[in-house]
């Protein structure tokens, strides 16, 4: 455990094993992506209620699993970063950030274009979807914060804390959004009810889902690897790494 | 005054001593000494008192005249009205929690004490809401009226507003520590606090719906209460930890 | 009575710049240590890391031979910083001031010590006037009060000359030299050329805005 903290601390060694483990994540996202909306698309059966509309759910419910898991990712970054000072940590936390901004929009956009033929109109205060919208909103508070700094290590540090008050605050915000939707019992259904689902049906849902956090893997592992290089720029390693390229 | 600023023959005959005392004396004569200083500061500059209230009043005058004067229809939005604008005046003053200890000087004296930061910027939250959130919750019931606010519903509101403001107050200063290093954290300050403040609104709006409807009120009060607990557990923390990071912004 | 302070290896990074690096010091009681540099060269930084303000560096502090971070009450306890900024309230009065500091500082509060430190540094007078009706020079004598008001050995001033008259320097230059004679220590930055005595010794950084490459 210690040596791997240790290892952690250096960004070299991060560099290095991120190459490494790059290209396998890539593949997996690709095929993974490509079967899985070949599946859903074309084989998948229809449902019976909302028809061929209900295969939004391939985009939809995968990019809001991984807009929440981004988020929690990102307070475990902040933690390691202020726990032991591990500087890779807060550089994968700075690019996650905007990713997991993306796939909540994507998750609120997807839903919003499902509102349509299930509810007739764009916008819905289902409890998923404002849950998603304030998910959203914390988001643009960490990216915003960060970026109101002048010093990076202070700005890495705020943006760690308020990631881990983000964190501990979700699951209170999604309960108390679940109860107050209930509360006030609109007339609609909900879009991803706890409905069984056939196999037919998860299984292409499933495969979109790893497929997702392969993409979320594989990008960020490359774009740790980029920032690793810019602000490393100074050290020896980095000019001999791009001495050696030239 | 020159000549009056060579050290006296009493102060010069002192040697330096270890400061003495036991710690749990000392923790709370200086809690005690920053909330009277606190109090009294805000004594001084009344308008930083008042104006929450001035904008607590005006932004509800503002929705009859926006919206209808139908009594029935501002009935029925009362409750959320009332707590969507106390909360926006309970976040109006946050920016000045740390900004003028932050501006003088006097927060690096307070990372120093030997006394724990987390405890020391409580006192400050709770001077905040002695005179920000405990004034709006007292003041609500005057401004239900005007909204025609349904009877039964008065001492629930200032309640629910007086716990709830507690936890916005508490939820609010870890954001105003995290901004009191930059120099326009305003703005900034309200994206990051009032997405953590949708909990805290939910359940204090619906404890004063409960109270209109008739059903009882006692579970989301007990609800605002055990938010605020936990904000009390984790606040200290989080405030202490983002002023040590501003302190070195 | 004996103090020590020391450094071991102290190095501060601060955004990919190395500020200082490889620093060993040793202060001990009775000394008055003035740090010194160029702009930029880290003195603020030095000084906010040896008063236990900045726990952001590499190396070892220790506190009469205790590591910083098991010593750091102690250590408090024992601190007496006054930075920048001097940290009076411009709408209390001086008295006010002082009383916050005096209870900061873990004491009863004491008015007649309050005002014996107030007298300490001329300003006779003024105990009761708001500090904002104070001029530049003489709210620093307010925060200049605190060093008779509250005993402790271990001083770290941040350029605490300024806006301060001349006769008012004489007079602080004084009480430094008599609080190390008496055992204490002065950790000081200045851009007032300090006098000559047995108790001062200057450290001096290095060049400021300087970017060594590092593994």
């Amino acid at each position: 455990m210690w040596a791997f903290i240790n290892k952690l601390r250096s960004p070299k060694w991060f560099y290095a094993i991120g190459a490494r483990l790059q290209p396998f994540f890539w593949v997996a996202a690709a095929t993974l992506i490509l079967v899985g909306t070949v599946w859903g698309l074309a084989f998948a059966p229809a449902d019976y209620q909302q028809g061929n509309s209900f295969r939004i759910i391939y985009v939809h419910v995968p990019s809001a699993f991984l807009a929440q898991s981004i988020f929690v990712s990102m307070a475990v970054c902040g933690l390691v970063y202020m726990v032991w000072k591990i500087k890779v940590a807060d550089m994968a936390a700075a690019m996650m950030a905007p990713l997991g901004a993306a796939m909540t929009f994507v998750s609120l956009f997807s839903g919003a274009v499902w509102g349509v033929p299930t509810w007739g109109t764009w916008w819905m205060w289902d409890a998923r979807l404002t849950s998603m919208l304030i998910l959203l909103f914390l988001y643009l508070g960490v990216i915003a914060l960060r970026g109101a700094f002048t010093s990076r290590d202070s700005a890495s540090r705020a943006a760690s804390v308020l990631a881990m008050v983000g964190v501990i605050n979700i699951p209170i915000i999604k309960y108390s959004v679940d109860w107050w939707y209930t509360l006030h019992q609109p007339a609609t259904f909900t879009i991803t009810g706890r409905v069984a689902m056939p196999t037919e049906m998860w299984a292409p849902l499933l495969i979109m889902v790893l497929g997702f956090y392969s993409f979320f893997i594989a990008l960020t592992l490359m774009r740790t690897r980029s920032e690793i290089l810019r602000r490393e720029s100074s050290k020896r390693w980095v000019r001999d790494l791009a001495a050696e390229e030239r | 005054m020159p000549g009056t600023n060579a050290p006296s023959p009493a102060t010069e005959s002192r040697t330096p001593v270890e400061a003495t005392g036991e710690p749990g004396a000392g923790l709370a004569v200086a809690l005690w000494a920053t909330l009277k200083r606190d109090l009294v500061l805000l004594m001084r500059r009344r308008s930083e008192v008042l104006n929450p209230l001035v904008f607590f009043a005006l932004v509800i005058t503002l929705f009859p005249i926006g919206i209808s004067p139908d009594p029935e229809l501002l009935a029925t939005i009362a409750p959320g009205l009332l707590w969507v604008a106390a909360l926006l005046a309970a976040l109006l003053s946050l920016d000045s929690l740390f900004r003028g200890d932050y501006d003088d000087g006097s927060l690096e004296q307070l990372l120093l004490t030997p006394q724990p930061l987390s405890m020391l910027a409580l006192a400050k939250v709770a001077v905040h809401w002695l005179l920000t959130g405990l004034p709006l919750a007292l003041m609500a019931p005057v401004l239900g009226i005007m909204l025609s606010l349904p009877a039964g519903s008065y001492l629930t509101l200032a309640v629910s507003l007086a716990l709830g403001t507690a936890s916005l107050s508490l939820i609010g200063a870890i954001g105003a520590a995290l901004t009191v290093g930059l120099s326009r954290g305003g703005v900034l300050l309200s994206l990051l606090v009032l997405p953590l403040y949708i909990p805290v609104l939910i359940f204090g709006a619906g404890a004063v719906q409960a109270a209109i409807l008739g059903d009882g009120v006692a579970a989301h009060l007990a609800i605002l209460g055990a938010l605020l607990a936990l904000a009390l557990m984790l606040a200290p923390w989080a405030m202490a930890a983002s002023l040590r990071i501003s302190i070195n912004g | 009575m004996s103090l020590s302070l020391q450094a071991r290896k102290l190095a501060c990074e601060r955004d990919d710049r190395w500020l200082f690096e490889d620093l060993d010091l040793d202060i001990r009681a009775g000394e008055i240590v003035r740090i010194e540099g160029p702009n930029g060269s880290g003195k603020t930084t030095l000084l906010k890391i040896l008063s236990g303000q900045l726990a952001d560096y590499q190396g070892e502090l220790y506190w009469n031979g205790a590591p910083m971070r098991e010593a750091r009450q102690a250590f408090l306890e024992s601190l007496l910083y006054l930075g920048h900024a001097p940290g009076v309230k411009a709408a209390l009065t001086p008295l006010e001031n002082l009383a916050w500091y005096q209870a900061l500082a873990g004491s009863r509060s004491n008015e007649a010590a309050r005002l014996a430190a107030l007298e300490s540094v001329g300003l006779v007078g003024f105990e009761d006037v708001p500090a904002g009706q104070l001029s530049a020079g003489q709210q620093r004598r307010v925060a200049l009060a605190r060093l008779e008001l509250t005993p402790r050995p271990l001083w770290v001033l941040d350029e605490p000359f300024t806006a301060i008259d001349r006769d008012g320097v004489a007079a602080l230059e004084e009480r430094l030299v008599i609080h190390a004679r008496a055992g204490g220590c002065v950790l000081v930055t200045t851009h007032h050329e300090l006098r000559d005595t047995a108790e001062l010794r200057r450290i001096r950084l290095g060049r400021g805005g300087q970017q060594h490459a590092r593994h």
